[in-house]
């Protein structure tokens, strides 16, 4: 089967944005291509008559560092991410959870901005990147402007940009500073398809003694249509000391707020909410050590 | 078309190509590059991996054009001028090549890892090579040449292959031996089905049914017919001959005529100019069914409101019912002072060789080569591919012939027809030889796989551990042909009692056709899913009765003298108490006092245990039969030839080597020549751990026959007695003085002999179930012990160490075997924590290798193998079975040690870490549950 018939590698944004207007909804941005061109070779998305790929755009496949914030180009490969030492000691959970998509060659390929263009609930990168509160720069309806990462995602599997006109073009993550810090944990099954069970990222400021939690972020997935902050647990995690308490209180707060599903060859209900248990409980009292020393050594990259 | 300007192993190429290519696609088709393999299509199973500018990518879905300008690194780039990379030899010193399919892939990864890590931990091993899969090294060897290349690269010098202790080797037999095939597996240059190319060739497809169960109304292929660039659309009116074939029962048609009895009945075939237009022709044919009731699942099938798979059978959808009757099974419970008796369920279980099928037919009168027609596959039975092909083309089998190619794994999902049929009649419609190359997703749901089954088990004991009696009664899915589920049944049933003397059993087996994807031949026959529930029950019944389970087994293991509960009284080589003392020894070595299970924090730690045995050969009265051939050539080479298959489990080294020991001859000097109906004989089939025992003995009496010809030529030439000939180092050797063999090829031709014997060998002959006496010549016996880590807050089980004791009568090959022990770990792993084959109503879900997980190389446990040689009186050099064995107790022996270290005991694989831990959390003690009730 052709899966495409023609395929081209612009290399500025204003000319990939004219070879889509030219196919005019017959051509469809690729990034890796690892999931897409599955999606076409399963039949899940019509074969195309012409994939423009954005890797080789000037800007989309590099890092670039502003100050206390990094831009990450959306061609950028989970291989980059998981390859740098500014994300790996300033934004610890995007790492680990890039670390641990498919195996080296697809990390090789795939790239975050496909990632999150998927827009699955439990994608590991969108995850942290909620969890880091990142915004991302896209080409929606001819206007290029910035979003709160949360306002990409409108569905399981669906996302504000239509991939025959608009581009995802870059995000912007504030690192973390002194006494911030953040961690990502999965759950996985062994048979199956390779999607987590249970993703969890967050983000956890401390005051000035290294004690109480000034700010929080977390985000757990999937627990809903939508990759969302699981507020209910930040709140409970403020203004208190990040201690077993603390982690009990997030833990309690999570089961009152999260539902998770049961979803077919994946997991009950019943063991999603247990293991958002697990997650919290793996994932905070590590970011609070990370906080606390300012140091961070991603862990589990390349495994589960 | 377009151009694309590339570097390939450092030959720049302008080339003028579609812009739809896959860099794959590219290497493969367009430059001829075939070292690189596609397994998936699914940038899942990694066997497709070459360097992009350095950097490891799947091929098969990377566009060829995302390359543009770039610099690719192929398998057939790593050597340099004939010199092989570190990494090849490494491959073929450690054991790490069997099929050889996944090798490129494997090594390709290693490069990039070692390109960056000269020193890697088996860590980073792990994580770079995660996704490269291999379904028959286990890996463990993997890891083994990795670091020997590792450290050859460093400028240190390659590392020893860890030798196992064996007795003492003899000059070739005994001697870890690389197969013929090895250099060229690791250099990219081996050839499996797919690649081979010939002129004109054209591409097929098949079309398969739409339901699992319906009615054919009516079948329209005009519209495909019109399409052009297509060459033939073939239906079950076009069928020359019978439209029937089958292994055991004929009782499945090569195109569906009336119904379709699963999703993979084949409906149509179509032949066209190119793969893609063969494609879009299959959307073209217009079928027209009537939706029958779907029959899902073998206990439903014996009801009577379930549909008739079969409607012309008088036994419904009963398939076979097994019986073994034994003893006196109400006395033997009544003499038990503890009876347990519970209900195991094992999947159905997918073979994922790399290989998907593929199958070349070529016209008779072709060219030169193919006077007849010819059909190349990579078959583990070629003359029954022939004899059933013939059958269905309606021609003589004289006038067919069957090539075999490399077979990239089969481990019993090749010994049923595949396209071979189908190649044939499009290759004789067309006139032009016609290609049909499987896509895993289509392998997956036509191949037959491992039946899934319900085991109800009572086992009874008396207090001392005396095993007394054995009930159980077991339900087969057959799916909806017959394959070989009346023989595999029969293995499941024959052997539910384990490698125990039990003096009183009653075994009931019901094997029903359904409506899933036929059930046929896996390794371990059977004997796979029965051991799961006997060896969970030994354990109940030790604990039941306070006693330690290695003493219960030790107390009730076969031994010589020993009789089987079909009859068989088992007069030598039963090793297998001396496998479970191997094993004990290790498992309990150490200072600390042992404990089968402990907890760590939120950690349990568990051992268990399990035994096994298995037959060798067909038995049950079945002749078994293989026929070789060996010629000497005056250079001092000698070939060999039979039918048989290797599949990657390394029969070609096996048959090598009691040829030259047996000829005297260097083992380098004997060529094997299989699978080709012209030009060897028949080897009888690839199964039952056969092949070492049955035409290894077939090679090996011929090499005697050939040995003695020659001595009696060579005494009359000199005038010495023939007994004070000696054959040695590829000469013949008396009173101090030697020629070359070739030599006396020479003369044996000069007096118009020719310097070729031919051997028929009749194994043993066996019994029929029922009947009592021998059922099987020979039984390989096995002990596993499996320590394994649970994960109290997740469920998370992970196998931490296997130690394997296997008896295999005579390591002919003590590499090759010590990989059949790894991949069988790996195998049996993947069975009881991986693996599963989903049907839906008749549909399978588990359509894509995304969606079936086989052990990846981050599940390998740290392996300790014992070779133990408890000699066969009629193997060849003492030696039997090894394929199945070293792949049966895994399972039960994972399962008895999650339970030690959880008290949680699984009825069901594979063990599902959601069911476990609610189980950890309700206080349940039984877990019944598995992932595929999450819905």
């Amino acid at each position: 089967m052709t899966l495409w018939k023609h395929y081209h590698t612009p290399s500025t944004l204003d000319e990939a944005l004219a070879l889509l207007a030219s196919y005019d909804g017959r051509a469809r941005i690729v990034a890796g291509g690892t999931d897409l061109l599955l999606d076409i070779r399963h039949g899940h998305v019509p074969p195309q008559e012409a994939l423009i790929d954005v890797t080789c755009i000037d800007g989309l496949n590099t890092m670039r560092l502003d100050g206390d914030t990094l831009l990450i180009g959306a061609g950028v490969t989970h291989s980059q991410i998981v390859g740098s030492d500014t994300l790996a000691s300033r934004a610890t959970c995007l790492v680990e959870s890039c670390g641990v998509v498919g195996g080296p060659q697809v990390r090789n390929v795939g790239t975050l901005g496909g990632n999150v263009a998927h827009a699955l609930p439990a994608g590991d990168g969108t995850t942290s990147l909620v969890a880091l509160d990142a915004e991302v720069e896209v080409v929606h309806q001819g206007e290029r402007r910035w979003l709160p990462i949360g306002e990409l995602f409108l569905g399981p599997g669906v996302s504000l940009l239509d991939p025959t006109r608009d581009i995802l073009v870059q995000f912007r993550v504030r690192l973390c500073g002194p006494r911030e810090a953040t961690a990502f944990k999965r759950i996985m099954r062994p048979q199956g398809v390779a999607l987590p069970i249970l993703g969890c990222a967050a983000w956890l400021r401390l005051d000035e003694a290294g004690e109480r939690c000034e700010d929080a972020r977390v985000c757990i997935g999937p627990v809903a249509k939508v990759p969302a902050r699981a507020t209910a647990v930040e709140e409970a995690l403020r203004g208190a000391p990040v201690d077993e308490a603390a982690i009990e209180r997030a833990v309690g707060a999570a089961h009152e707020s999260l539902s998770p599903r049961t979803s077919k060859y994946r997991a009950t209900a019943e063991y999603r909410q247990e293991m958002a248990d697990v997650l919290l409980r793996r994932v905070l009292p590590l970011a609070a050590e990370r906080a606390r020393t300012g140091q961070a050594v991603p862990e589990g990259v390349g495994m589960e | 078309m377009s151009k694309l300007n590339i570097t390939v192993n450092d030959q720049p190429y302008d080339l003028d190509i579609p812009e739809s290519r896959t860099l794959a696609q590219l290497l493969r088709y367009d430059l001829g590059l075939t070292g690189t393999k596609i397994g998936c299509e699914e940038a899942e199973c990694g066997i497709c991996t070459v360097l992009v500018n350095g950097v490891p990518v799947d091929s098969c879905i990377y566009p060829a054009f995302k390359a543009q300008g770039a610099s690719i690194t192929t398998i057939e780039g790593l050597a340099n001028n004939g010199d092989l990379h570190a990494l090849q030899k490494a491959f073929i010193d450690h054991g790490a090549v069997q099929c050889g399919f996944c090798t490129p892939g494997l090594i390709m990864t290693a490069k990039a890892l070692l390109d960056n890590n000269p020193d890697p931990s088996d860590h980073e091993i792990k994580v770079a090579l995660k996704d490269t899969y291999c379904r028959c090294t286990g890996y463990t060897s993997v890891f083994n040449a990795i670091h020997s290349a590792a450290s050859d690269l460093r400028g240190q010098g390659p590392l020893a292959w860890k030798a196992v202790k064996t007795v003492e080797p003899l000059k070739a037999v005994g001697q870890p031996v690389a197969a013929q095939e090895a250099v060229d597996k690791v250099t990219g240059h081996a050839r499996f089905a797919d690649d081979y190319v010939f002129p004109g060739m054209l591409f097929g497809r098949t079309l398969r049914a739409a339901y699992p169960h319906a009615r054919i109304v009516s079948i329209d292929t005009s519209r495909a017919e019109a399409l052009p660039g297509v060459k033939a659309v073939l239906t079950h009116e076009d069928v020359p001959g019978e439209n029937i074939h089958g292994l055991v029962y004929a009782d499945w048609p090569a195109l569906a005529a009336d119904k379709v009895r699963y999703m993979g009945d084949p409906v149509a075939i179509v032949a066209a100019e190119t793969a893609d237009i063969a494609a879009e022709a299959l959307g073209l044919i217009e079928v027209e069914y009537e939706p029958l009731p779907v029959v899902g699942d073998p206990e439903f099938a014996r009801s009577p409101e379930a549909a008739r798979v079969h409607e012309e059978r008088e036994d419904g959808n009963l398939l076979k019912h097994i019986k073994v009757r034994h003893g006196d099974i109400d006395q033997g419970f009544a003499e038990a002072d503890v009876v347990i008796e519970r209900e195991y369920r094992t999947p159905t279980i997918e073979h994922m060789f790399m290989e998907p099928e593929c199958a070349i037919g070529v016209p008779a009168g072709f060219d030169d080569e193919h006077p007849k027609l010819t059909v190349y596959v990579g078959s583990q039975i070629p003359y029954e591919d022939r004899r059933q092909a013939a059958r269905v083309l309606g021609i003589p089998e004289d006038q067919l012939r069957v090539r075999g190619t490399l077979i990239g794994g089969g481990f019993g999902g090749k010994e049923d027809i595949a396209g071979q049929i189908h190649v044939a009649m499009l290759a004789q419609t067309t006139g032009k030889p016609v290609k049909m190359l499987y896509t895993r997703q289509e392998s997956m749901l036509f191949h037959p796989k491992r039946h899934a089954t319900i085991i109800r088990i009572k086992t009874g004991a008396r207090r001392d551990g005396t095993l007394t009696a054995v009930q159980a009664e077991l339900y087969g899915d057959g799916g909806a042909y017959a394959s070989l589920s009346d023989k595999v049944m029969t293995r499941a049933t024959t052997h539910a009692t384990g490698p125990y003397v039990v003096p009183n059993a009653r075994i009931d087996c019901y094997v029903m056709y359904t409506n899933n994807p036929p059930s046929g031949a896996f390794r371990g026959f059977g004997v796979t899913q029965s051991a799961f529930a006997v060896e969970q029950n030994m354990d109940l019944v030790a604990e039941a009765i306070g006693m330690d389970p290695m003493e219960f087994r030790l107390k009730n293991a076969q031994r010589v003298g020993a009789t089987t509960a079909t009859g068989q009284l088992l007069r030598e080589s039963v090793g297998l108490l001396e496998t479970i003392e191997r094993v004990d020894g290790d498992m309990r070595a150490g200072d600390a006092p042992f404990r089968w299970g402990w907890r760590e924090g939120s950690k349990a730690y568990g051992w268990g245990i399990a035994c096994a045995y298995k037959n060798t050969g067909l038995g049950g009265g079945a002749p078994d039969r293989a026929v070789a051939e060996v010629e000497v050539f005056e250079n001092s080479i000698a070939e060999v030839r039979t039918s048989s298959a290797d599949m990657g489990q390394g029969l070609s080294a096996v048959l090598a080597q009691v040829t030259a020991e047996e000829l005297g001859l260097p083992v380098n000097q004997v060529r094997v020549l299989l699978s080709d109906t012209d030009l060897t004989p028949d080897g009888g089939p690839t199964t039952a751990s056969r092949q070492t025992y049955v035409s290894g003995n077939a090679a090996r009496h011929a090499a005697v026959v050939m040995r003695e010809a020659l001595a009696s030529v060579a005494a009359e030439h000199m005038s010495v007695p023939p007994d004070e000939i000696r054959f040695e180092g590829g000469k013949l050797r008396y009173n101090g003085s030697s020629i070359e063999i070739g030599e006396v090829v020479g003369w044996m031709r000069e007096q118009g002999m020719e310097a070729r014997s031919r051997y028929t060998y009749d194994a043993p002959a066996t019994q029929p179930l029922g009947t009592g006496g021998d059922m099987h010549f020979a039984f390989s016996y096995a002990t596993q012990a499996a320590l394994v880590e649970v994960d109290l807050d997740t469920g998370a089980v992970h196998v931490l160490k296997v130690i394997a004791a296997n008896d295999v009568g005579r390591a002919i090959n003590p590499r090759a075997l010590e990989g059949q022990v790894e991949g069988g770990i790996s195998m049996g792993l993947g069975n009881c924590l991986t693996e599963q084959y989903i049907i839906e109503d008749g549909v399978p879900w588990s359509g894509l290798f995304a969606r079936y997980k086989i052990p990846s190389i981050k599940h390998t446990p740290e392996v300790i193998s014992h070779l133990v040689e408890h000699p066969t009186a009629d193997g060849p050099f003492g030696a039997k079975g090894v394929g199945e064995i070293t792949s049966i107790n895994t399972t039960p022996a994972i399962a008895n040690a999650i339970y030690n270290a959880t008290g949680l005991r699984v009825f069901r694989i594979p063990v599902d870490q959601d069911a476990l831990l609610r189980a950890i959390k309700s206080g349940a003690r039984e877990v019944t549950a598995t992932w595929s009730d999450v819905k």
